[in-house]
């Protein structure tokens, strides 16, 4: 994308300026058709391997069947009882990790000492996958909200610790030394300097965690059997319902896609003013 | 304090903190005597009767078996497709709300729809589901790793005459190669994490399933054992993947420091 400027393709073409600035437009319009077409064609495939059989259609409902019950599922309050239960699981969760994960992290990354004596506990909790706690939490906590919330928060808990953690050991030691000489004092310094300056990693982890803490919400829901979309999903292959099964999995992932859509775009608006997100930004 | 003194304070703390976490938590179970929460000192020694190495056969060798092989067919598809997205902006365009969509959703969302597609439970199930999410890390970076290649170094060898195909082997594969092998390491950790999540949901052996049959069970002791097993699995693997990366890539760390 960044090479391809209007004004650029009449410069080397040579010819008048008003048909490259056509052409340029043309190329654009291209560019966004591609994806659409795309999309299109995936749906026209899935529609045609379901109805010629390619696939028995009660393994693989067509996707105008799938669409159809989700467009029915979307008129019921079940529905979005559900999904607000999913993303209140995500929410709470991702919420806590970040009161929890940020000040953490700020006090271990600004102190070497600390940073060391719980370098091994975080390295031996960070790796362990926040599903094996399911089990656990089924048999502590029991099915409710409250294990849906802890499970998330642990799992978002994490990368947003470890990018808090080097976001301030990234802070220019230059502009900290330069305000501690000049006499701003310690809270000031933090909030002034260290906090800007990590912002960015940051929010780098607030988009990760809120990925890991949708996936747990929605993984407690279908394990644990508290209420959300992954309870519902988990009813509809309990009853054999494949239409809603499909249909059901199909709303999760407009789901993620909408956090994530959401979580990117904030992070955006916070950071215009830091040089990462002046060119094409992607993890 | 000295720099000496300071250094001595930072290793006798990273010493002491894991050990006092270690015996707050022995005292603390000791005091509450509680089934659900077993002494570590009780994990440590059922984890010992049960891994090492009764029953590592029935059930760690699957799991890993599904881990590996979910893991390399990841490998060889997200390379195979990160190559030529990285290197055309049509088949980028094309395929961006594809993986947007997949990466984005719950994998647990496709659990129940994996069985029924396939009609299976073991080992088909199993290693697809492992493989179709770990897919997405390695495909990401190598696009990523591809559109980061010196356009000059493929245009050179282009005008030299180089063919496509050898083109792709001696320039783009290594220079987009640190970048892959760090997709690579994300992967792996989230294969552990996907074969839990299969192994739990429905399956006839594997240390997912020991997890579900001791929740069933309420056999909380090798509960706590499969998940200690669950976290030194994942510890390893990264610790295994990381020797050999030192390994491959110790040509790039040495072409770094030389231009550095």
């Amino acid at each position: 994308m960044r090479l391809r400027r209007p004004g650029d393709d009449s410069a080397r073409s040579g010819r008048g300026r008003v048909s490259g600035r056509a052409r340029g437009v043309a190329l654009r319009a291209v560019d966004a058709a591609v994806p659409v077409v795309s999309v299109l064609a995936a749906a026209g495939i899935w529609e045609a391997v379901s109805r010629a059989g390619l696939i028995d259609e009660r393994d693989l409902p067509a996707m105008s069947t799938t669409v159809g019950e989700l467009w029915s599922l979307v008129q019921t309050s079940a529905f979005w009882t559900a999904f607000g239960y999913t993303v209140r699981g995500w929410a709470i969760g991702l919420g806590l990790a970040a009161a929890l994960a940020v000040p953490i992290g700020i006090g271990l990354g600004s102190s070497p000492i600390a940073a060391a004596a719980f370098r091994v506990p975080i390295e031996f909790l960070r790796p362990i996958p926040s599903a094996a706690l399911i089990p656990l939490l089924f048999l502590t906590l029991g099915t409710n909200l409250k294990s849906e919330v802890f499970l998330a928060t642990f799992g978002a808990f994490w990368p947003l610790l470890v990018q808090t953690m080097y976001g301030v050991r990234d802070v220019d030691p230059v502009a900290v030394d330069t305000a501690r000489s000049f006499g701003v004092g310690r809270a000031e310094r933090l909030y002034r300097i260290t906090l800007p300056g990590a912002v960015p990693y940051i929010a780098t982890g607030v988009r990760i965690s809120s990925t890991v803490s949708l996936i747990l919400a929605f993984t407690a829901e279908l394990f644990m059997g508290t209420p959300g979309l992954g309870q519902a999903v988990n009813v509809a292959q309990a009853y054999g319902l494949t239409d809603q099964l499909y249909a059901l999995a199909l709303a999760t992932g407009f789901l993620g896609v909408a956090i994530h859509a959401a979580t990117t775009a904030v992070e955006r608006r916070l950071l215009r003013w830091h040089p990462s997100q002046r060119g094409e930004v992607r993890t | 304090m000295t720099a000496r003194a300071y250094r001595a304070v930072k290793v006798a703390a990273e010493l002491a903190v894991p050990l006092a976490i270690l015996a707050a938590w022995q005292l603390w179970t000791v005091a509450s005597d509680s089934a659900k929460f077993p002494r570590p000192t009780t994990i440590a020694v059922e984890f010992r009767r049960l891994w090492l190495f009764s029953e590592f056969g029935t059930h760690v060798a699957p799991s890993l078996e599904r881990i590996g092989l979910g893991f390399a067919i990841a490998v060889l598809v997200g390379v195979a497709l990160g190559v030529p997205l990285g290197l055309s902006g049509v088949a980028r365009r094309a395929a961006m709300p594809h993986i947007e969509y997949w990466r984005a959703i719950p994998p647990p969302a496709l659990l129940p729809i994996s069985i029924v597609l396939l009609h299976s439970i073991g080992n088909l199930q199993k290693v697809s589901f492992i493989a179709f999410f770990c897919i997405f890390p390695v495909l990401l970076n190598t696009i990523d790793g591809v559109r980061g290649i010196e356009p000059v170094l493929l245009e050179t060898a282009r005008s030299y005459g180089v063919p496509p195909l050898a083109r792709i082997r001696r320039i783009v594969l290594p220079a987009a190669l640190p970048q892959i092998v760090a997709g690579m390491r994300n992967s792996l950790a989230l294969a552990v994490i996907m074969m839990v999540l299969s192994e739990y949901f429905s399956s006839t052996n594997g240390v997912g399933y020991v997890l579900l049959i001791s929740k069933n069970t309420f056999q909380l002791v090798p509960m706590w054992a499969a998940i200690l097993l669950i976290g030194l699995l994942g510890y390893v693997l990264n610790l295994l993947f990381l020797l050999v990366e030192r390994r491959v890539l110790a040509w790039h760390r040495g072409w770094r420091a030389s231009v550095a």
